[in-house]
Protein backbone atom coordinates (compact mmCIF):
# COMPACT_ATOMS: atom_id res chain seq x y z
CA UNK A 1 0.00 0.00 0.00
CA UNK A 2 2.82 2.61 1.04
CA UNK A 3 4.42 1.54 -2.42
CA UNK A 4 1.07 2.63 -4.18
CA UNK A 5 0.99 6.01 -2.16
CA UNK A 6 4.45 6.61 -3.14
CA UNK A 7 3.79 6.50 -6.89
CA UNK A 8 3.14 9.91 -7.97
CA UNK A 9 6.83 10.90 -6.21
CA UNK A 10 8.34 7.90 -7.88
CA UNK A 11 7.06 8.69 -11.06
CA UNK A 12 8.32 12.15 -11.25
CA UNK A 13 12.13 10.54 -10.90
CA UNK A 14 14.49 10.31 -14.15
CA UNK A 15 11.86 12.60 -15.78
CA UNK A 16 10.83 16.29 -16.66
CA UNK A 17 9.29 17.90 -13.12
CA UNK A 18 5.64 17.64 -13.89
CA UNK A 19 4.66 21.11 -15.53
CA UNK A 20 2.22 22.26 -13.27
CA UNK A 21 4.01 22.18 -10.84
CA UNK A 22 7.14 24.35 -11.64
CA UNK A 23 7.02 27.83 -10.58
CA UNK A 24 6.60 31.10 -12.13
CA UNK A 25 10.11 32.86 -11.66
CA UNK A 26 9.75 36.60 -12.60
CA UNK A 27 12.64 38.24 -14.53
CA UNK A 28 14.67 41.47 -13.36
CA UNK A 29 13.19 43.30 -15.87
CA UNK A 30 10.01 42.34 -15.25
CA UNK A 31 10.43 43.17 -11.93
CA UNK A 32 12.16 46.61 -12.28
CA UNK A 33 9.17 47.51 -13.91
CA UNK A 34 6.78 45.38 -11.36
CA UNK A 35 8.85 48.23 -9.21
CA UNK A 36 7.96 51.25 -11.20
CA UNK A 37 4.16 50.50 -11.62
CA UNK A 38 3.98 49.59 -7.99
CA UNK A 39 5.39 53.20 -7.17
CA UNK A 40 3.35 54.80 -9.36
CA UNK A 41 -0.16 52.62 -8.26
CA UNK A 42 1.07 52.84 -4.58
CA UNK A 43 1.35 56.95 -4.85
CA UNK A 44 -2.30 57.31 -6.58
CA UNK A 45 -3.73 54.92 -4.55
CA UNK A 46 -2.44 57.08 -1.73
CA UNK A 47 -3.73 60.58 -2.96
CA UNK A 48 -6.81 58.56 -3.47
CA UNK A 49 -7.19 57.30 0.38
CA UNK A 50 -5.92 61.07 0.75
CA UNK A 51 -9.43 62.57 -0.71
CA UNK A 52 -11.53 59.33 0.81
CA UNK A 53 -11.60 61.40 3.76
CA UNK A 54 -11.70 64.81 2.88
CA UNK A 55 -12.82 66.14 6.41
CA UNK A 56 -9.99 64.74 8.29
CA UNK A 57 -7.24 65.20 5.47
CA UNK A 58 -7.83 69.02 5.22
CA UNK A 59 -7.92 69.29 8.88
CA UNK A 60 -4.32 67.81 9.05
CA UNK A 61 -3.88 69.58 6.16
CA UNK A 62 -4.86 73.08 7.83
CA UNK A 63 -2.34 71.86 10.83
CA UNK A 64 0.49 71.29 8.34
CA UNK A 65 -0.34 74.38 6.66
CA UNK A 66 -0.12 76.62 9.33
CA UNK A 67 3.55 75.01 10.70
CA UNK A 68 4.90 75.41 7.66
CA UNK A 69 3.40 79.16 6.55
CA UNK A 70 4.59 80.40 9.61
CA UNK A 71 8.05 80.31 8.67
CA UNK A 72 7.64 81.09 5.02
CA UNK A 73 5.95 84.10 6.30
CA UNK A 74 8.77 84.96 8.83
CA UNK A 75 11.74 84.51 6.54
CA UNK A 76 9.92 86.67 3.82
CA UNK A 77 9.70 89.41 5.68
CA UNK A 78 12.82 89.48 7.16
CA UNK A 79 14.51 89.20 3.10
CA UNK A 80 11.93 92.33 2.82
CA UNK A 81 13.60 94.15 5.50
CA UNK A 82 16.91 93.28 4.48
CA UNK A 83 16.51 94.38 0.69
CA UNK A 84 14.80 97.73 2.38
CA UNK A 85 18.00 98.10 4.11
CA UNK A 86 20.01 97.38 1.85
CA UNK A 87 18.77 100.06 0.04
CA UNK A 88 19.07 102.47 2.33
CA UNK A 89 22.59 104.40 3.14
CA UNK A 90 24.24 102.61 5.30
CA UNK A 91 27.93 104.11 5.16
CA UNK A 92 28.90 104.85 8.12
CA UNK A 93 29.24 109.03 8.81
CA UNK A 94 31.06 111.23 10.86
CA UNK A 95 29.65 114.53 11.78
CA UNK A 96 32.18 117.32 12.70
CA UNK A 97 30.55 120.22 14.65
CA UNK A 98 33.30 123.15 14.46
CA UNK A 99 34.06 125.45 16.88
CA UNK A 100 31.84 128.68 16.34
CA UNK A 101 34.54 131.30 16.84
CA UNK A 102 36.18 129.93 13.94
CA UNK A 103 35.87 132.25 11.22
CA UNK A 104 34.19 131.47 7.50
CA UNK A 105 37.67 131.13 6.02
CA UNK A 106 39.40 129.37 8.80
CA UNK A 107 36.32 127.03 8.52
CA UNK A 108 36.73 126.61 4.12
CA UNK A 109 40.27 126.15 4.54
CA UNK A 110 39.95 123.39 7.10
CA UNK A 111 37.46 121.62 5.24
CA UNK A 112 40.01 121.69 2.32
CA UNK A 113 42.74 120.40 4.80
CA UNK A 114 39.95 117.21 5.43
CA UNK A 115 40.10 117.05 1.72
CA UNK A 116 43.79 116.36 1.24
CA UNK A 117 43.54 113.44 3.75
CA UNK A 118 43.14 110.27 2.26
CA UNK A 119 41.23 108.24 4.64
CA UNK A 120 37.86 110.17 3.76
CA UNK A 121 35.67 109.52 0.78
CA UNK A 122 33.67 112.60 0.62
CA UNK A 123 34.05 116.03 2.47
CA UNK A 124 30.77 118.06 2.62
CA UNK A 125 30.82 121.50 4.65
CA UNK A 126 27.52 123.39 5.59
CA UNK A 127 28.86 126.59 6.26
CA UNK A 128 26.61 128.66 9.38
CA UNK A 129 24.82 130.75 6.96
CA UNK A 130 23.88 127.40 5.22
CA UNK A 131 22.89 125.95 8.52
CA UNK A 132 20.58 128.99 9.79
CA UNK A 133 18.90 129.20 6.13
CA UNK A 134 18.13 124.71 6.33
CA UNK A 135 17.50 124.58 9.88
CA UNK A 136 14.07 127.72 9.05
CA UNK A 137 13.59 126.38 5.81
CA UNK A 138 13.22 122.54 7.81
CA UNK A 139 12.03 123.44 11.00
CA UNK A 140 8.81 125.03 12.80
CA UNK A 141 11.19 126.50 15.36
CA UNK A 142 12.51 129.20 13.48
CA UNK A 143 11.22 131.93 15.76
CA UNK A 144 13.54 130.67 18.25
CA UNK A 145 16.24 131.88 16.23
CA UNK A 146 15.05 135.54 17.16
CA UNK A 147 16.35 135.05 20.71
CA UNK A 148 20.19 134.97 19.79
CA UNK A 149 22.19 138.04 18.53
CA UNK A 150 24.09 136.29 16.25
CA UNK A 151 23.46 132.89 14.48
CA UNK A 152 24.24 130.34 17.25
CA UNK A 153 24.77 127.02 14.72
CA UNK A 154 27.80 125.79 14.37
CA UNK A 155 29.42 125.29 11.17
CA UNK A 156 29.11 121.39 10.04
CA UNK A 157 31.34 119.09 8.09
CA UNK A 158 29.70 115.67 7.22
CA UNK A 159 32.46 112.83 6.38
CA UNK A 160 32.06 109.48 4.78
CA UNK A 161 35.32 108.04 6.07
CA UNK A 162 37.55 105.58 3.35
CA UNK A 163 36.49 102.10 6.59
CA UNK A 164 33.81 100.92 7.84
CA UNK A 165 35.56 98.83 10.04
CA UNK A 166 33.76 99.77 13.61
CA UNK A 167 37.40 100.08 15.49
CA UNK A 168 38.80 102.07 12.74
CA UNK A 169 36.02 104.60 12.72
CA UNK A 170 35.88 104.70 16.30
CA UNK A 171 39.53 105.81 16.40
CA UNK A 172 39.46 108.34 13.63
CA UNK A 173 36.32 109.77 15.21
CA UNK A 174 38.69 110.11 18.35
CA UNK A 175 41.50 111.41 16.36
CA UNK A 176 39.49 113.98 14.69
CA UNK A 177 37.70 115.44 17.97
CA UNK A 178 40.88 116.23 19.28
CA UNK A 179 42.08 118.18 16.69
CA UNK A 180 41.70 122.30 17.75
CA UNK A 181 39.00 123.64 15.42
CA UNK A 182 36.62 121.04 16.33
CA UNK A 183 34.38 121.03 18.85
CA UNK A 184 32.58 117.73 18.60
CA UNK A 185 32.57 114.57 16.53
CA UNK A 186 29.82 112.23 16.30
CA UNK A 187 29.99 108.67 14.67
CA UNK A 188 26.59 107.84 13.00
CA UNK A 189 27.30 104.52 13.45
CA UNK A 190 24.90 103.02 16.29
CA UNK A 191 21.73 102.97 14.38
CA UNK A 192 23.37 100.78 11.62
CA UNK A 193 25.27 98.24 14.07
CA UNK A 194 21.50 98.25 16.22
CA UNK A 195 19.62 97.38 12.58
CA UNK A 196 22.24 94.49 11.80
CA UNK A 197 21.88 93.33 15.96
CA UNK A 198 17.93 92.80 15.47
CA UNK A 199 18.44 91.67 12.31
CA UNK A 200 20.36 88.60 13.65
CA UNK A 201 18.08 88.19 16.48
CA UNK A 202 14.59 88.20 14.58
CA UNK A 203 16.85 85.75 12.07
CA UNK A 204 18.04 83.64 14.51
CA UNK A 205 14.20 83.18 16.09
CA UNK A 206 13.04 82.46 13.02
CA UNK A 207 15.33 79.48 12.48
CA UNK A 208 13.85 78.37 16.06
CA UNK A 209 10.70 79.09 15.22
CA UNK A 210 11.03 76.88 11.98
CA UNK A 211 12.72 74.18 14.17
CA UNK A 212 9.92 73.62 16.01
CA UNK A 213 7.26 74.07 13.51
CA UNK A 214 9.08 71.54 11.53
CA UNK A 215 8.74 68.82 14.63
CA UNK A 216 5.36 69.59 14.33
CA UNK A 217 4.95 68.70 11.07
CA UNK A 218 7.04 65.30 11.78
CA UNK A 219 5.25 64.68 14.47
CA UNK A 220 1.16 65.22 12.89
CA UNK A 221 2.72 63.21 9.69
CA UNK A 222 3.87 60.82 11.84
CA UNK A 223 0.74 60.46 13.44
CA UNK A 224 -1.60 60.59 10.52
CA UNK A 225 0.36 57.71 9.37
CA UNK A 226 0.67 55.34 12.22
CA UNK A 227 -3.38 55.06 12.24
CA UNK A 228 -3.20 54.66 8.69
CA UNK A 229 -1.33 51.55 9.83
CA UNK A 230 -3.17 50.35 12.60
CA UNK A 231 -6.29 50.77 10.29
CA UNK A 232 -4.59 48.50 7.44
CA UNK A 233 -3.34 45.77 9.96
CA UNK A 234 -4.93 42.79 8.17
CA UNK A 235 -3.61 43.97 4.81
CA UNK A 236 -0.18 44.12 6.10
CA UNK A 237 -0.01 41.07 7.83
CA UNK A 238 -1.44 39.16 4.90
CA UNK A 239 1.34 41.32 2.49
CA UNK A 240 3.94 40.08 4.31
CA UNK A 241 2.06 36.30 4.72
CA UNK A 242 2.90 35.97 0.81
CA UNK A 243 6.06 37.50 0.57
CA UNK A 244 6.18 41.30 0.72
CA UNK A 245 9.13 42.57 1.86
CA UNK A 246 9.52 45.39 4.47
CA UNK A 247 10.04 48.14 1.76
CA UNK A 248 6.62 47.13 -0.21
CA UNK A 249 4.75 47.63 2.94
CA UNK A 250 6.28 50.59 3.77
CA UNK A 251 5.76 52.02 0.67
CA UNK A 252 2.20 53.34 0.53
CA UNK A 253 2.69 54.89 4.00
CA UNK A 254 5.95 56.87 2.48
CA UNK A 255 3.83 58.25 -0.07
CA UNK A 256 1.08 59.45 2.06
CA UNK A 257 3.77 61.38 3.93
CA UNK A 258 4.98 62.86 0.61
CA UNK A 259 1.58 63.67 -0.20
CA UNK A 260 0.66 65.08 3.30
CA UNK A 261 4.17 67.18 2.92
CA UNK A 262 3.64 68.37 -0.34
CA UNK A 263 -0.27 69.45 -0.28
CA UNK A 264 0.76 71.22 3.37
CA UNK A 265 3.76 72.91 1.41
CA UNK A 266 1.25 74.03 -1.07
CA UNK A 267 -1.38 75.33 1.56
CA UNK A 268 1.34 76.81 3.45
CA UNK A 269 2.20 79.00 0.34
CA UNK A 270 -0.99 80.40 -0.37
CA UNK A 271 -1.38 81.55 3.66
CA UNK A 272 2.03 82.83 3.41
CA UNK A 273 1.53 85.10 -0.26
CA UNK A 274 -2.20 85.87 1.33
CA UNK A 275 -0.29 87.40 4.55
CA UNK A 276 1.88 88.95 2.43
CA UNK A 277 -0.67 90.33 0.30
CA UNK A 278 -2.79 91.34 3.12
CA UNK A 279 0.22 93.93 4.97
CA UNK A 280 1.85 94.87 1.82
CA UNK A 281 0.26 97.87 1.54
CA UNK A 282 0.62 99.55 4.73
CA UNK A 283 4.26 98.66 4.42
CA UNK A 284 4.32 100.28 1.34
CA UNK A 285 2.51 103.09 2.49
CA UNK A 286 5.52 103.50 5.36
CA UNK A 287 7.89 102.74 2.90
CA UNK A 288 7.16 105.79 1.00
CA UNK A 289 8.06 107.90 3.58
CA UNK A 290 11.61 106.72 3.52
CA UNK A 291 11.75 105.72 0.67
CA UNK A 292 10.63 105.64 -3.38
CA UNK A 293 9.67 102.81 -5.51
CA UNK A 294 9.91 100.21 -2.56
CA UNK A 295 7.68 97.04 -3.59
CA UNK A 296 6.77 94.29 -1.04
CA UNK A 297 8.65 90.95 -2.00
CA UNK A 298 6.59 88.12 -2.33
CA UNK A 299 7.92 84.30 -1.78
CA UNK A 300 9.97 84.11 -5.26
CA UNK A 301 10.09 80.70 -7.02
CA UNK A 302 13.65 79.64 -5.39
CA UNK A 303 11.52 80.01 -2.09
CA UNK A 304 8.43 78.64 -3.59
CA UNK A 305 10.43 75.43 -4.57
CA UNK A 306 12.01 75.22 -1.12
CA UNK A 307 9.25 75.54 0.47
CA UNK A 308 7.78 71.98 -1.05
CA UNK A 309 10.85 70.70 -0.90
CA UNK A 310 10.87 71.01 3.13
CA UNK A 311 7.34 70.05 3.11
CA UNK A 312 7.84 66.92 1.09
CA UNK A 313 10.86 66.17 3.14
CA UNK A 314 9.38 66.62 6.31
CA UNK A 315 6.62 64.57 5.74
CA UNK A 316 8.39 61.77 4.20
CA UNK A 317 10.13 62.07 7.56
CA UNK A 318 7.35 61.73 9.21
CA UNK A 319 5.95 58.58 7.59
CA UNK A 320 9.52 57.09 7.91
CA UNK A 321 9.47 57.41 11.67
CA UNK A 322 6.06 56.60 12.02
CA UNK A 323 6.63 53.08 9.70
CA UNK A 324 10.19 52.34 10.84
CA UNK A 325 9.20 50.53 14.39
CA UNK A 326 5.58 49.77 13.43
CA UNK A 327 5.67 47.66 10.99
CA UNK A 328 8.89 45.59 12.30
CA UNK A 329 6.22 44.71 14.97
CA UNK A 330 3.91 43.61 12.20
CA UNK A 331 4.64 40.00 12.06
CA UNK A 332 2.02 37.54 10.92
CA UNK A 333 1.57 34.47 13.15
CA UNK B 1 13.98 15.23 -3.87
CA UNK B 2 13.55 16.29 -0.61
CA UNK B 3 10.60 19.33 0.01
CA UNK B 4 10.74 19.61 3.59
CA UNK B 5 13.19 18.54 6.48
CA UNK B 6 13.12 18.69 10.04
CA UNK B 7 15.73 17.32 11.94
CA UNK B 8 15.66 16.91 15.85
CA UNK B 9 13.49 20.75 15.81
CA UNK B 10 12.32 21.84 19.62
CA UNK B 11 10.68 24.65 19.76
CA UNK B 12 10.16 26.19 22.95
CA UNK B 13 8.03 29.57 23.70
CA UNK B 14 9.50 32.02 25.90
CA UNK B 15 6.96 31.02 28.35
CA UNK B 16 8.15 27.87 28.88
CA UNK B 17 6.25 25.95 26.91
CA UNK B 18 7.24 23.37 24.46
CA UNK B 19 5.83 23.13 21.62
CA UNK B 20 7.25 21.02 19.41
CA UNK B 21 10.01 18.68 20.79
CA UNK B 22 12.70 16.57 19.08
CA UNK B 23 11.12 16.78 15.53
CA UNK B 24 12.19 14.21 12.78
CA UNK B 25 10.09 13.80 9.32
CA UNK B 26 11.26 14.21 5.68
CA UNK B 27 8.43 14.92 2.98
CA UNK B 28 9.52 14.45 0.17
CA UNK B 29 8.85 16.38 -3.46
CA UNK B 30 5.49 15.34 -4.85
CA UNK B 31 3.96 13.83 -1.29
CA UNK B 32 0.78 14.68 0.36
CA UNK B 33 0.65 14.63 3.86
CA UNK B 34 -1.38 15.18 6.23
CA UNK B 35 -0.41 16.65 9.73
CA UNK B 36 -2.97 15.63 12.65
CA UNK B 37 -3.27 15.94 16.53
CA UNK B 38 -5.22 17.44 19.21
CA UNK B 39 -4.98 21.25 19.20
CA UNK B 40 -2.22 22.52 20.86
CA UNK B 41 -0.45 19.21 20.06
CA UNK B 42 2.15 21.57 17.61
CA UNK B 43 0.67 21.78 14.27
CA UNK B 44 0.55 25.08 13.91
CA UNK B 45 3.95 25.34 14.79
CA UNK B 46 5.36 23.06 13.04
CA UNK B 47 3.86 24.93 9.43
CA UNK B 48 5.07 28.52 11.02
CA UNK B 49 8.30 27.16 11.14
CA UNK B 50 8.39 26.15 7.45
CA UNK B 51 7.18 29.67 6.58
CA UNK B 52 9.98 31.48 9.40
CA UNK B 53 6.70 32.95 11.44
CA UNK B 54 8.60 31.25 13.81
CA UNK B 55 12.22 30.10 14.67
CA UNK B 56 13.56 26.78 16.04
CA UNK B 57 14.76 26.66 19.47
CA UNK B 58 16.66 23.95 18.31
CA UNK B 59 17.45 21.62 15.25
CA UNK B 60 17.29 22.17 11.81
CA UNK B 61 14.44 22.91 9.07
CA UNK B 62 14.88 22.72 5.31
CA UNK B 63 12.68 23.48 2.71
CA UNK B 64 14.34 21.89 -0.89
CA UNK B 65 18.08 22.77 -0.44
CA UNK B 66 17.57 25.75 1.74
CA UNK B 67 18.41 25.55 5.26
CA UNK B 68 16.12 27.97 7.02
CA UNK B 69 17.72 28.14 9.96
CA UNK B 70 20.85 30.06 8.24
CA UNK B 71 18.60 32.19 6.19
CA UNK B 72 18.47 35.94 6.60
CA UNK B 73 15.67 38.09 7.74
CA UNK B 74 15.49 39.77 4.69
CA UNK B 75 15.36 36.62 2.50
CA UNK B 76 12.10 35.58 4.51
CA UNK B 77 9.97 37.35 2.01
CA UNK B 78 11.58 35.44 -0.54
CA UNK B 79 11.53 31.93 0.91
CA UNK B 80 7.57 32.59 1.62
CA UNK B 81 6.88 33.60 -2.22
CA UNK B 82 7.64 30.13 -3.20
CA UNK B 83 5.12 28.40 -0.73
CA UNK B 84 1.51 28.78 -0.94
CA UNK B 85 -0.73 29.04 2.54
CA UNK B 86 -4.28 28.06 3.29
CA UNK B 87 -5.69 28.93 6.62
CA UNK B 88 -8.80 27.87 8.49
CA UNK B 89 -9.80 31.59 8.96
CA UNK B 90 -8.81 32.25 4.88
CA UNK B 91 -7.60 35.72 5.95
CA UNK B 92 -9.07 37.29 2.69
CA UNK B 93 -9.49 41.19 2.70
CA UNK B 94 -12.51 42.78 2.18
CA UNK B 95 -11.44 46.19 1.15
CA UNK B 96 -11.07 44.69 -2.52
CA UNK B 97 -12.78 41.98 -4.96
CA UNK B 98 -11.87 38.59 -4.98
CA UNK B 99 -9.84 39.01 -8.01
CA UNK B 100 -7.77 41.27 -6.47
CA UNK B 101 -7.50 39.03 -3.18
CA UNK B 102 -6.05 36.41 -5.00
CA UNK B 103 -3.93 38.74 -7.37
CA UNK B 104 -2.21 39.83 -4.39
CA UNK B 105 0.40 37.83 -4.65
CA UNK B 106 1.64 38.07 -8.02
CA UNK B 107 1.44 41.92 -7.50
CA UNK B 108 3.96 40.85 -4.34
CA UNK B 109 6.30 39.84 -7.07
CA UNK B 110 6.02 41.85 -9.52
CA UNK B 111 3.97 40.32 -12.17
CA UNK B 112 2.88 42.03 -15.32
CA UNK B 113 -0.76 42.91 -14.71
CA UNK B 114 -1.73 41.29 -17.94
CA UNK B 115 0.08 38.01 -16.98
CA UNK B 116 -1.41 38.40 -13.50
CA UNK B 117 -4.59 38.82 -14.83
CA UNK B 118 -4.86 35.31 -16.81
CA UNK B 119 -3.21 33.54 -13.71
CA UNK B 120 -5.70 34.84 -11.59
CA UNK B 121 -8.31 33.60 -13.49
CA UNK B 122 -6.75 30.81 -13.97
CA UNK B 123 -6.61 29.71 -10.45
CA UNK B 124 -9.95 31.00 -10.01
CA UNK B 125 -11.17 28.74 -12.34
CA UNK B 126 -9.44 25.85 -10.84
CA UNK B 127 -11.51 26.27 -7.88
CA UNK B 128 -14.88 26.95 -9.26
CA UNK B 129 -15.22 30.67 -8.67
CA UNK B 130 -14.62 32.38 -12.20
CA UNK B 131 -17.90 33.82 -12.16
CA UNK B 132 -17.39 35.30 -9.17
CA UNK B 133 -14.01 37.37 -9.66
CA UNK B 134 -16.06 40.90 -9.54
CA UNK B 135 -17.74 39.90 -5.91
CA UNK B 136 -16.79 41.20 -2.50
CA UNK B 137 -15.17 37.79 -0.53
CA UNK B 138 -17.21 39.25 2.11
CA UNK B 139 -20.69 37.89 0.06
CA UNK B 140 -19.44 34.79 -0.77
CA UNK B 141 -20.49 31.42 1.45
CA UNK B 142 -17.81 30.37 4.14
CA UNK B 143 -17.00 27.21 1.80
CA UNK B 144 -16.72 29.59 -1.03
CA UNK B 145 -14.11 32.11 0.69
CA UNK B 146 -12.06 28.51 1.70
CA UNK B 147 -11.30 27.82 -2.03
CA UNK B 148 -10.98 31.82 -2.88
CA UNK B 149 -8.28 31.31 0.00
CA UNK B 150 -6.73 28.38 -1.88
CA UNK B 151 -6.93 29.93 -4.94
CA UNK B 152 -4.61 32.88 -3.82
CA UNK B 153 -2.19 30.53 -1.94
CA UNK B 154 -1.76 28.88 -5.37
CA UNK B 155 -2.07 31.25 -7.90
CA UNK B 156 1.61 31.66 -8.33
CA UNK B 157 2.13 28.09 -8.75
CA UNK B 158 4.30 26.78 -5.58
CA UNK B 159 5.78 23.63 -5.55
CA UNK B 160 5.09 23.59 -2.13
CA UNK B 161 1.68 24.20 -0.56
CA UNK B 162 0.47 23.95 3.44
CA UNK B 163 -2.96 24.00 4.88
CA UNK B 164 -3.98 24.44 8.49
CA UNK B 165 -7.19 23.44 9.16
CA UNK B 166 -8.60 24.39 5.71
CA UNK B 167 -11.62 22.73 6.29
CA UNK B 168 -12.33 23.84 10.41
CA UNK B 169 -15.60 25.47 9.57
CA UNK B 170 -17.12 23.68 6.88
CA UNK B 171 -19.34 21.01 6.69
CA UNK B 172 -18.47 17.23 5.94
CA UNK B 173 -19.62 17.43 1.99
CA UNK B 174 -17.60 20.63 1.42
CA UNK B 175 -14.21 19.47 3.31
CA UNK B 176 -14.29 16.43 1.13
CA UNK B 177 -14.62 19.01 -1.94
CA UNK B 178 -11.81 21.44 -0.62
CA UNK B 179 -9.68 17.89 0.12
CA UNK B 180 -10.12 16.77 -3.61
CA UNK B 181 -9.13 19.56 -4.63
CA UNK B 182 -5.41 19.66 -2.83
CA UNK B 183 -5.50 16.13 -4.53
CA UNK B 184 -5.52 17.66 -7.95
CA UNK B 185 -2.80 19.76 -7.03
CA UNK B 186 -0.56 17.39 -6.14
CA UNK B 187 -1.34 15.17 -8.59
CA UNK B 188 0.11 17.58 -11.03
CA UNK B 189 3.61 17.62 -8.90
CA UNK B 190 2.81 20.14 -5.59
CA UNK B 191 3.62 19.04 -2.64
CA UNK B 192 1.26 19.44 -0.17
CA UNK B 193 1.23 18.71 3.64
CA UNK B 194 -2.30 19.66 5.52
CA UNK B 195 -2.85 20.22 8.85
CA UNK B 196 -6.40 18.68 9.81
CA UNK B 197 -8.01 16.83 12.82
CA UNK B 198 -11.06 15.97 10.78
CA UNK B 199 -9.65 11.80 11.32
CA UNK B 200 -12.39 10.47 9.84
CA UNK B 201 -12.08 12.29 6.31
CA UNK B 202 -8.32 12.08 6.37
CA UNK B 203 -8.86 7.92 7.00
CA UNK B 204 -11.03 7.98 4.27
CA UNK B 205 -8.52 9.66 1.67
CA UNK B 206 -5.22 7.28 2.81
CA UNK B 207 -2.41 9.53 2.65
CA UNK B 208 0.67 9.86 4.53
CA UNK B 209 -0.68 10.73 7.99
CA UNK B 210 1.87 12.38 10.60
CA UNK B 211 0.53 12.42 13.79
CA UNK B 212 1.80 14.53 16.29
CA UNK B 213 0.64 14.37 20.22
CA UNK B 214 2.35 17.33 23.04
CA UNK B 215 4.88 18.00 20.40
CA UNK B 216 6.13 14.86 19.49
CA UNK B 217 5.83 13.00 16.44
CA UNK B 218 3.71 10.00 17.77
CA UNK B 219 2.96 8.02 14.60
CA UNK B 220 4.19 8.51 10.93
CA UNK B 221 2.31 6.07 8.20
CA UNK B 222 -0.59 5.60 5.53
Amino acid sequence: MATERKSPQSQTKGRMPPRGAVQHRVGVADRLRGWLRHHYEVAAQALVRLWSTPLASLMTLAVLAIALALPGFIFTALKNVEQLTAGLDTDPHISLYLDVSLSDERVDSFSRELLLRDDLISVELISRDKGLADFKAYTRFDDLLDFFDSNPLPAVITLIPGTEEPDQLQQLQQELAALPEVEEARLDLEWVRRLGAFMALAERGAWVLGGLLSLTVLLVVGNTVRMTIESRRDEILVSKMVGATDAWVRRPFLYSGIWFGAFGALLAWLLAQLALALISEPVQALAALYLNGYVVQGLGPTESLTLLLIGILLGLGGAWIAVGRHLRDMEPG
Amino acid sequence: MTAIRFSNVGKRYPNGHDALVGLDFTLESGELAFLTGHSGAGKSTLLKLIMLMERPSRGGVWVGDRDLTKLPRKQIPFHRREIGVVFQNHQLLFDRSVFDNVALPLQISGYDPVDAARRVRAALDKVGLLSREKLNPITLSSGEQQRVGIARAIVHKPKLLLADEPTGNLDPELSEDIMHLFEQFNRIGTTVLIASHDLSLINRLQHRVLSLQAGRLVSDGY
